[in-house]
């Protein structure tokens, strides 16, 4: 996978993970189900971090 | 989700409030004063006259536009009807201030925003340090005041749906500090490191900041600047009784002062030596953490806040340059986003004197620090990168070597010193 395409992706998992976090306010009534959709969701946005990170990382490497 | 109103303010409340807001610049100046200690000796003058041009730039473009987009508690915004709820998204205000009502409580949340913005606006500057154009810098300040920041400040103190789950951010841990350390982080991965930083096998070497004095004295006229913020953001933003500032100046020197004594104590455990640079990060990195829960925690919570912001910077400032090779010489995303978003979930865990304190208030903190990293930093990054699409935002080869000072100003900040290449060197 290129480093675009990883800045891409991680980019979009980090939305990703914010738009699970609005609908398990909007559609889950119990706060536990709510917990576990935000916890799961901060996953998915750290994963989209280290996405975008290495991919920058790997930019600069090139870049030198 | 239920509508929040503006609480009501007593004279004294107000001319309190006033007085507080005024100490804001000293926060601004003290960010000027330490970005401009800790980069290059031949990028000074640029380095203070950016911090200058970037606050007057977002006074103008928040009056225009950002004030507006912003909104205030209680007036008209834009809101989606979802699942049944009303989900406040933008501010529906009139552009250029217009029908600001003087003297009452907007008008103090309209100076406050027009003071605090400037302060967000600088945090950037101190990692783009060395090496980011004075246009562009603005540009780039035009952008984060005309949309980034009063977008979130919305959700945030505004009435927005952040605000409606009841985010506790009074002082601006999430608003000013979050929001101005992600946009930071977001230039200095597109402006890249300075040259010279990392050698062919990616290891760093050091480039020490030019002058610890200014770095110290900023840090002096940032802890004045803070309370301003703190003190003033509780009054508006809380509904909690005035004499409630005492806390909040109590609980924010507490704050710095443990993180600045925590990096201190790690730096001499480690290094042998204590850190001057680290610690002033550290100074600023407990304001900035304890901005969220300042009139809400109790001093001992407070203490706390700060240790911790204090050790996660050493240790952020070090992984961020030896692991992912971010080269940040003001160290603003270890001091702000890094210690903002502790400082957002520390208020969660640690509130106690909040009348009818959700116990759930750690959830809450944790969706606005989704917020933050889901949304903001991606719609940062996306601005930013559009901008240097546009027009490449890092200063040309010969400028580097020359110095900003010279190269864009014409004159540089100390014209007796002599000039050294040894940056340039061949490795």
């Amino acid at each position: 996978m290129n480093q675009i395409s990883m800045k891409i992706l991680g980019f979009l998992l980090l939305l990703c993970g914010w738009i699970i976090i609005l609908a398990a306010i909007a559609l889950l009534p119990s706060q536990l189900s709510q917990i576990s959709f935000v916890l799961m969701a901060l996953g998915v946005e750290v994963l989209g971090l280290v996405f975008v990170s290495r991919a920058h990382l790997i930019s600069g490497r090139e870049g030198r | 989700m239920t509508p929040v109103r503006a609480p009501a303010l007593t004279e004294m409340a107000a001319t309190l409030c006033f007085v507080l807001v005024l100490l804001i610049p000293c926060a601004a100046a003290g960010l000027a004063l330490i970005n401009a200690g800790l980069g290059r000796f031949r990028n000074a003058a640029h380095s203070m006259l950016s911090a200058l041009c970037v606050v007057a730039v977002a006074a103008v473009v928040y009056f225009g536009i950002g004030a507006a987009l912003q909104g205030y508690a209680g007036q008209p915004a834009f809101a989606l009807h979802a699942t049944g709820k009303d989900w406040n998204w933008i501010g529906a205000g009139r552009f250029f201030l217009g029908g600001l009502e003087l003297g009452g409580w907007s008008s103090l949340a309209a100076l406050f925003g027009l003071m605090s913005v400037g302060v967000a606006a600088i945090i950037p500057l101190g990692s783009g340090a060395d090496r980011w154009r004075l246009g562009s810098s603005c540009a780039s300040a035009i952008l984060f005041t005309a949309w980034t920041y009063p977008l979130f400040a919305h959700w945030v103190w505004g009435g927005g749906w952040l605000a409606q789950l009841g985010f506790l951010d009074s002082g601006g841990s999430g608003v000013i500090q979050v929001t101005g350390g992600l946009t930071a982080l977001s230039i200095t991965w597109i402006l890249g490191p300075r040259r010279g930083k990392f050698n062919p096998q990616g290891m760093p070497s050091a480039l020490p900041g030019h002058n610890a004095v200014l770095v110290l004295l900023g840090c002096f006229l940032a802890w004045l600047g803070w309370i301003g913020l703190n003190g003033a953001g509780v009054i508006l933003f809380t509904a909690v009784e005035a004499s409630r500032t005492v806390l909040v100046a109590v609980n924010t020197t507490l704050a710095a002062g443990s993180a600045a004594l925590s990096v201190a104590a790690i730096t001499r455990a480690r290094f042998g030596k204590t850190d001057a640079s680290l610690c002033a990060n550290g100074w600023v990195a407990g304001l900035a953490a304890v901005s969220a829960g300042c009139g809400v925690v109790r001093p001992a919570a407070a203490v706390i806040i700060g240790l911790i912001a204090g050790g996660l910077v050493v240790y952020s400032v070090e992984w961020l340059e030896l692991h992912l090779a971010v080269d940040d010489p003001g160290g603003s995303v270890s001091v702000h986003a890094v210690a903002g978003l502790w400082g957002l979930l520390a208020a969660g865990l640690l509130a106690a004197i909040t009348p009818g304190k959700a116990p759930w208030q750690w959830l809450t903190q944790l969706i606005g620090i989704a917020t933050l990293l889901g949304f903001v930093l991606p719609l940062t990054y996306g601005l930013n990168w559009l901008l240097n699409w546009l027009s490449p935002q890092r200063v040309a080869v010969e400028g580097e070597r020359q110095g900003l000072d010279l190269y864009e100003l014409g004159a540089g900040a100390y014209p007796d010193f002599l000039t050294h290449n040894e940056d340039f060197w061949q490795r």
